[in-house]
């Protein structure tokens, strides 16, 4: 049984790429195609989850998801609870589980939940009642879907539907990285013609190749060439102690992208990037803002597409919200 | 007139005699007094009817957590020596973990008087190698041995300095005292939660790859060598470790390995949707490790086939993946899933017996796991044909974590005879006067 579908096969809980079926992707961009009219009209709401509550549970920091997430549940008229767990519960000993249960008794309508251990949106997604929706925003290493489908609607407007023509790179930390994993499930679900991870061998996972469906390239050189999308992914600086990299700066002179690096791809290439950017460590600033960044776009896309999970995993869970 | 018990027609299967026969066992007292004649004057006041059945020495499990002294909310000495009866099992042996750690002789004598109170099986310690397990200071393995330990271990917890290791290996074989040693090299496996591989690298989990067992085998194994330290090697979890062990033992070292029973069954694949239930250490591995831990089982490099039992209480596995604790409570499928090895072949019935009694009765070197005339009675009855469905009913250990409930099993124990008395019965004795 797939947790994230309904009988009908339409979106129940929104956890992970991995396990939808294709339509229900381009769904979701077809839906955010609507709603991206909302959010450029002058009044920015439509009345679709009036009355229901939605509850931003973020159990790890952050400012950007949180934001647009939040953005996205007032757009659609819902009311908004942000809980920032790391600093309450969780430190005086109170099990995940117990969290959740008094923020059901509160008559929650969504989770958006984050959180740094792998597995957690699924795990709640268990335990939360039939009429309950989860949204994961980022689980560990895991998965961060409504990212992953940002950056698809954001692909597609640049380079059309037919994703079979289309040659993609991401490059940088593949290992610690939810988007990454995200990001290629998706490509894959909806047919990409190539898609390569370029990074060294310490920011590769074990068996990649393998278990995600990709082409490996360790150097830039040659895993650019002809790419029509480039998306760069955020290294930690912790990453240094680790001993997985020697420095940041050794790091942007072999993977960091450069003019030259994207001189590479095709000449039409899109340049992506999750956010926040390190500028001068995985990516050039002449770069960042060039002709090709598409990097704020992507973040206007977040809403646009926040929204029709939002809308679409409501309307699934049985409520009559959504008219 | 002394207590009598007849176990009468079953298949008596003894690997350490190198017996399979139908016949049958005549126990007097705590004593084996016959086998196929009775003794002289011999009267059964109690029979077990054991025709269609198996009848063999009781089993021995090297490893099984019973959660006493410390962690009495997952389980006791009596909860899981009940449980350990029902399956069968009439001598555990207790890793040093327990809280506070087997360091010191009135813990070994607090789980030897728990146990007899108990009743249902010998219960056995390990002692820890390092005081309190910190991995640093010596234990006073002298004392420990005198209290009676069976060997030492530092269990899970590591020893990142290989001078305290290879110290503590010399000191340990001053006495004579085996170590059982997990082979997980701390840095490789630091923060590591499940196999490094194809299923880690989709569920974006911390990994522990394949060389964090091989790279400590090999650190061991040097130091076996260097030091003389008779070593038992606990829950390998991957082919090449078995290969070392293999090697190791064809070169004349002394030194012996066992598997957990899950392990034999069960691959990284089965934490698939981060089923909390199959969290284990040594992680599930890939298939090929798996046939090669059977391999391993078949041709003698591995004698020993353990439940590693760890019972937990239902909140330790209800969490997110990472943040649950890991184990089985494996007791009551050690037999089904070592018989299930017999039903593919990859084992002969008396080679699967051999790996639950004679196997590790020798690593544990306190004469039980065979059938002898004036041994003590210890025996287990069981049904190789019976198929059972695991129930959170049907399980005596407090723990239910399994990954393997609700499944059907095949092999269920009908009697155990711990020191000549009845310590399980699944129906009522005949009774003959």
């Amino acid at each position: 049984m797939n947790l994230q579908l309904d009988d009908q096969g339409r979106l129940r809980h929104f956890l992970d790429i991995a396990g939808l079926p294709r339509d229900v992707l381009i769904n979701i961009m077809d839906t955010a195609e609507k709603f991206s009219g909302v959010t450029e009209q002058a009044v920015k709401k439509v009345p679709l989850l009036r009355g229901k509550t939605i509850v931003n549970v973020f159990f790890e920091n952050s400012t950007r998801t949180r934001t647009t997430f939040e953005l996205a549940a007032k757009r659609l008229s819902a009311d908004v609870l942000n809980l920032n767990i790391s600093t309450s519960s969780a430190s005086k000993g109170e099990t995940l589980l117990d969290t959740l249960a008094n923020l059901q008794a509160m008559h929650s309508d969504m989770f958006v939940v984050r959180h740094e251990d792998s597995g957690t949106a699924e795990f709640i997604a268990r335990h939360v009642p039939p009429h309950v929706a989860v949204i994961n925003a980022g689980d560990g290493r895991h998965a961060h879907p409504t990212q992953a489908m940002l950056d698809m609607f954001t692909i597609r407007r640049h380079k059309g539907s037919d994703f079979g023509r289309l040659r993609v790179a991401i490059v940088g930390d593949i290992m610690h990285s939810r988007v990454a994993r995200s990001q290629i499930h998706a490509l894959n679900t909806l047919l990409t013609g190539e898609v390569r991870v370029i990074a060294p061998r310490t920011l590769l996972p074990g068996n990649v190749r393998e278990a995600l469906g990709v082409h490996v390239f360790h150097r830039p050189e040659e895993g650019l060439r002809d790419v029509d999308v480039i998306i760069m992914l955020r290294l930690q600086k912790e990453r240094m102690s680790g001993a997985l990299l020697p420095s940041e700066h050794e790091y942007f002179q072999y993977w960091g992208l450069t003019q030259e690096r994207l001189a590479l791809a095709a000449p039409d290439a899109i340049v992506m990037h999750p956010g926040p950017i390190n500028r001068g460590v995985e990516i050039d600033s002449v770069v960042a803002d060039g002709d090709q960044s598409v990097i704020l776009e992507q973040v206007t896309h977040g809403i646009a597409v926040r929204m029709a999970v939002m809308a679409m995993s409501m309307r699934s869970s049985g409520t009559e919200g959504a008219a | 007139m002394r207590r009598t018990l007849e176990i009468r027609g079953g298949r008596v299967i003894d690997p350490a005699n190198r017996l399979d026969a139908i016949t049958n066992v005549y126990i007097v007292g705590s004593k084996i007094a016959g086998i196929g004649t009775p003794p002289e004057g011999f009267k059964s006041r109690n029979v077990i009817d054991a025709s269609g059945k198996v009848v063999c020495p009781g089993f021995v499990d090297l490893a099984a957590r019973l959660r006493e002294p410390g962690l009495e909310h997952k389980g006791s000495i009596a909860s899981e020596t009940r449980a350990a009866a029902a399956s069968g099992i009439t001598t555990l042996c207790v890793p040093p973990d327990t809280n506070p750690a087997i360091d010191a002789p009135p813990e070994v004598a607090l789980i030897r008087r728990l146990a007899k109170r108990a009743g249902y099986a010998w219960v056995v310690s390990l002692g820890a190698l390092t005081r309190g397990l910190d991995g640093e200071m010596l234990s006073d393995m002298g004392i420990l041995k005198d209290a009676g330990v069976v060997g030492v271990s530092n269990a899970m917890r590591p020893i990142k300095s290989t001078m305290v290791l290879r110290r503590a290996m010399e000191y340990a074989a001053t006495f004579k005292l085996p170590i059982h040693v997990y082979p997980l090299e701390p840095w490789l496996s630091e923060r590591g939660s499940v196999h490094e591989g194809v299923v880690s690298t989709r569920l974006g989990l911390p990994g522990i790859p394949e060389a964090a067992e091989t790279t400590e085998i090999a650190r061991l194994l040097t130091l076996a060598e260097h030091t003389g330290c008779r070593v038992h090697f606990c829950r390998l979890s991957t082919r090449k470790g078995v290969k070392m062990i293999a090697r190791a033992k064809a070169d004349g070292l002394r030194v012996s390995a066992d598997v957990a029973a899950h392990q034999l069954h069960l691959t990284e694949t089965d934490i698939d949707g981060f089923n909390t239930y199959a969290h284990v250490m040594p992680p599930l591995r890939t298939t090929q490790d798996r046939d090669g831990l059977r391999e391993g089982v078949a041709d003698g490099t591995i004698t020993c086939i353990c439940s590693d039992h760890q019972p937990h209480e239902a909140d330790a596995k209800l969490r997110p993946f990472m943040q649950t604790e890991p184990g089985i409570s494996g007791l009551e499928t050690l037999l089904p899933l070592t018989l299930s090895l017999v039903e593919s072949g990859v084992l002969k019935m008396s080679q699967a017996i051999s790996r639950l009694t004679a196997g590790p009765a020798q690593v544990l070197g306190t004469g039980v796991g065979s059938l002898e005339v004036g041994a003590v009675a210890d025996l287990c009855v069981f049904d190789p044909e019976m198929d059972w469905r695991l129930t959170p009913e049907a399980m005596l250990s407090r723990g239910h974590n399994t990954p393997f409930m609700g499944l059907e099993l095949r092999g269920q124990v009908c009697h155990t005879v711990h020191e000549g008395r009845i310590s399980f019965a699944r129906k009522p004795l005949l009774e003959e006067h």
